[in-house]
């Protein structure tokens, strides 16, 4: 029963999802042919004389209409072939494959600190609430997220780089080969995008936590006698789970396409960087490849939260 | 007394900094006897200088070492074809990896480099002897055939040169014998050699068309690319010149941003970057074991005023704009004293065709103010466009827009964008602002920038005495003739084009005190970009 509803629900997901790439790509290609200049020009730059953009434009296929390489990219895209970047010739899908395990393995490994660490200053703040505690993670909070990432990153480099010289001012993850290492290049940028996030989730977490302790069953559970760690444990947070996975969600789906700050300061190679490249240099497939792995990630993380939602949720896993 | 000191008052200050760049490069005593006695000085005074000198900079390169090095981009674009660089990373990556037939020195007077020598007789027919015994890194040997490829490929519009307009003046070029390549070219080029000498018309083997690695005869080979993040450069054992390269291996990556540059320099990250700004210039000074390297060089942003169009086809308002210029302003605010100032011709003072005579134009608000209400302009506001693409460009932009307070000329300052400026707004304004990288002769400068038919004549000004001595220069082989023709073309620009020069850039690159045999090659930073083959790393 449960898992036919789950399942058809997955499956409607995925379509709307097939559909919502579709849109995202027509968006996307529209948007980029609206920015002046095209991938000839830019490649050439100041070199730009009519000739030599008219030689080019020949040799990328670009004095083909609009539409038409629309749907020969699409075509492509269909049959499991990405194209090839207009500017370097070279595999889209060799690109991404070199940069995507780097944004993931960052993601990752953000993820694994950033998310047990909020939920657990987000749970106590909420079990504390209204106490010193609570109201100083507020104030940390909310002062954390309101400095910008940039600041963050280029101070921790300053500090732990270049005056205490801990740590490498940049990052390489091809020169890694043991835990010691892993800790010295992604500590900084791990830090900075915690920064980020972490304020995020903890506001959300507390929030719906405190939303739920508030509610009729959680009075009846306490005069029933259980105590403050059972009630939040077994009582509220099953309950606040849809919330807080869904906050979790968004935070997390930041960490792939939002990085680009932290990958700039830090020099690393990451999938961000690779769109933001494949636009000022007007790379339509690159750019294209780069903003459906993007949309599919957020609507995947989307998609994971609501299913955690549900099979969490005893009202809903027992409808 | 120090012997820096010594050699300072024996030679004066440019002497000595062009004598110290040709000792750290390794010149022996008789290469800086030489040097002096071309500089006019005489044998025994000579004698003594290159003693002072030999004690205070003589230093044994040592071999051995590895370095990284960060550029100032680095995207999907990066490229390993010499005909596709477009960026100055592209330059100091494929001159690790290629060479040219030849090379230009500091003064960009062409070097043999794989010909060893090039004889012509009415400067259209020419021939390069090419050197026998070079080994590309796959270990072929180099031959006319592939000279003849690297070549004839940039006049293919397939290949998407950027080097095309410079390659079409050669209309055959062919193998002479397995070490001989002729040239014809359309029309007379004294020149040419100096032509072969840049970045674009590095010598590749002949047939390849995959550049995901590159097999050249440089002082390097590639381990690794990968656009948009690094190149890995290890030692070429083979390498044709004796005892080069020092290192075993470079690292180089691009760096966008300047201030995660200085960072990362002053960390420890990574040992020379180029494109140091001049506000950072005291940081890194400042910091021990860490220095900075200055370059002067033909780079400028210029004041472009379309001379076909209102307002300066009113040759009173482009001459107030030019008196307008306060340049010494400028290079105190905006370079920090790393510059020099020019004066509205593009030819800079370390190049041998510079015209000294010119009178400098001075910063003369009186005589801007007389020739702006000659021009009866008035009070219309004249929007200026500036941009972050052309450096320095908006700090300029607002001072011209304070002097132009005091002439009575209301210029409103137009900010756009850097991404698309150069297709977009570079002299599509009829007020707006170019920057022009440093090009290896007069002639290319002029021919590119200035000539009536020119794609890039930024102000749209024609000149036919202009244009008359420029192809007369070209084909001059009399040294002196052919200056005073430089001198009377610098004239022309100085007076009557539609482009102001306020300044010429220093290029400034950092670096750790431990790299040493860095030397000025105005051509850009990091020596002209081919700093891989030079340097070394102290001990």
């Amino acid at each position: 029963m449960i898992r036919n509803a789950l399942l058809r629900m997955v499956v409607a997901r995925l379509a709307l999802g097939l559909l919502s790439l579709l849109l995202v790509s027509l968006a996307v290609f529209a948007i980029t042919s609206l920015l002046p200049g095209d991938t000839a020009q830019e490649q050439l730059g100041q070199a730009a004389t009519p000739e030599a953009v008219a030689a080019l434009r020949l040799q990328l296929g670009l004095d083909q209409p609009g539409w038409l390489r629309y749907l020969h990219w699409l075509g492509g895209l269909v049959s499991g072939d990405a194209g090839r970047s207009l500017v370097n010739g070279q595999p889209v899908a060799a690109l991404i494959g070199a940069r995507l395990p780097n944004s993931l393995l960052l993601a990752a490994a953000t993820a694994v600190v950033s998310v047990p660490l909020a939920l657990a200053i987000g749970i106590s703040a909420a079990m504390w609430r209204g106490t010193a505690y609570d109201r100083g993670v507020s104030m940390l909070t909310l002062s954390i997220v309101s400095v910008p990432e940039f600041l963050v990153a280029t101070a921790a480099v300053l500090v732990f780089a270049v005056h205490l010289r801990w740590l490498s001012a940049l990052s390489y993850v091809s020169s890694i080969d043991s835990i010691g290492q892993f800790i010295r290049v992604f500590a900084m940028p791990v830090l900075s995008l915690c920064c980020v996030i972490v304020a995020q989730m903890v506001r959300m977490t507390r929030a719906a936590l405190i939303d739920q302790l508030r509610a009729p069953y959680v009075e009846m559970a306490v005069l029933k006698g259980a105590g403050p760690i059972r009630v939040v444990w077994s009582h509220a947070l099953p309950n606040a789970v849809g919330p807080i996975a869904n906050a979790v969600a968004l935070s997390l789906s930041y960490l792939l396409g939002g990085v680009i700050i932290v990958e700039t300061i830090f020099n690393y190679p990451g999938i961000a960087k690779l769109m933001v490249d494949g636009v000022s240099t007007r790379d339509m497939p690159l750019v294209q490849a780069c903003a459906m792995i993007f949309c599919a990630a957020y609507l995947f993380l989307v998609l994971a939260a609501d299913l955690c939602a549900i099979l969490s949720n005893p009202r809903l896993r027992h409808r | 007394m120090g012997d820096d000191q010594k050699f300072l008052k024996l030679v004066g200050p440019a002497e000595a900094a062009r004598l110290q760049t040709a000792l750290r490069q390794g010149a022996t005593r008789r290469d800086l006897m030489r040097l002096l006695g071309a500089a006019g000085m005489g044998a025994a005074l000579a004698g003594s200088v290159a003693g002072a000198a030999g004690t205070a900079y003589a230093q044994t390169p040592r071999r051995g070492g590895r370095i990284r090095v960060a550029g100032t981009s680095t995207s999907t674009a990066d490229t390993l074809d010499p005909a596709k660089q477009s960026m100055s990373t592209d330059y100091a990556r494929c001159n690790m990896f290629y060479n040219g037939l030849t090379s230009l020195d500091g003064s960009l007077t062409p070097q043999p480099a794989l010909a060893e020598s090039w004889t012509t007789t009415d400067g259209k027919s020419w021939s390069f002897k090419l050197r026998s015994g070079v080994t590309f890194h796959d270990g072929k040997t180099l031959d006319a055939e592939d000279v003849v490829y690297s070549l004839a490929r940039h006049k293919d519009p397939a290949t998407a040169s950027r080097a095309r307009s410079l390659a079409m003046p050669m209309v055959e070029i062919k193998a002479a014998g397995p070490l001989e390549v002729q040239i014809t070219l359309d029309a007379a080029n004294a020149d040419l050699p100096v032509v072969l000498g840049t970045f674009h018309f590095l010598i590749v083997k002949a047939g390849t068309t995959d550049f995901a690695t590159a097999i050249g005869t440089g002082p390097y080979m590639c381990k690794e690319f990968t656009p948009g993040v690094r190149s890995i450069a290890t030692r070429n054992p083979n390498y044709w010149k004796q005892g080069r390269p020092y290192l075993d291996e470079i690292e180089f990556v691009g760096i966008p941003d300047e201030q995660a540059r200085v960072n990362a320099l002053l960390s420890g990250d990574i040992q020379l970057t180029a494109g140091i700004n001049p506000r950072s210039v005291r940081r890194i000074t400042g910091t021990p074991g860490f220095s900075v390297f200055e370059t002067k060089s033909g780079y400028y942003t210029d004041l472009v005023m379309r001379v076909d169009q209102a307002p300066a086809s009113n040759p009173d308002f482009a001459l107030a704009m030019k008196y307008m210029l306060d340049r010494q302003q400028m290079l105190t605010a905006v370079l920090r004293g790393h510059g020099v100032i020019a004066n509205d011709q593009p030819i800079d003072p370390s190049n041998r065709f510079y015209f000294a005579g010119l009178p400098q134009r001075p910063y003369d608000l009186d005589k801007a103010k007389f020739h702006f209400r000659k021009s009866g302009i008035g009070n219309s506001a004249l929007p200026l466009v500036c941009s972050p693409a052309a450096e320095h460009s908006v700090e300029m932009a607002m001072l011209i827009q304070e002097s132009g307070k005091q002439a009575g000329m209301n210029i409103d300052v137009k900010r756009v964008p850097a991404d698309g400026y150069w297709s977009n707004h570079w002299f599509k304004h009829p007020l707006g602002f170019g920057a022009i990288n440093p090009r290896p002769s007069a002639d290319i400068l002029f021919t590119l920038f200035f000539k009536s038919d020119a794609a890039w004549n930024e102000s749209g000004w024609k000149n036919e005495k202009f244009d008359q001595l420029l192809l007369a220069a070209r084909t001059e082989t009399d040294e002196a003739k052919r200056r005073q023709m430089y001198a009377d073309m610098q004239v022309l620009v100085h007076e009557q084009s539609g482009i102001g020069v306020p300044l010429f850039f220093n290029l400034l690159d950092g670096h750790s005190s431990k790299l040493k045999g860095l030397g000025a090659i105005p051509l850009g930073g990091l020596m002209g970009y081919s700093f891989a083959e030079n340097v070394w790393l102290e001990a």
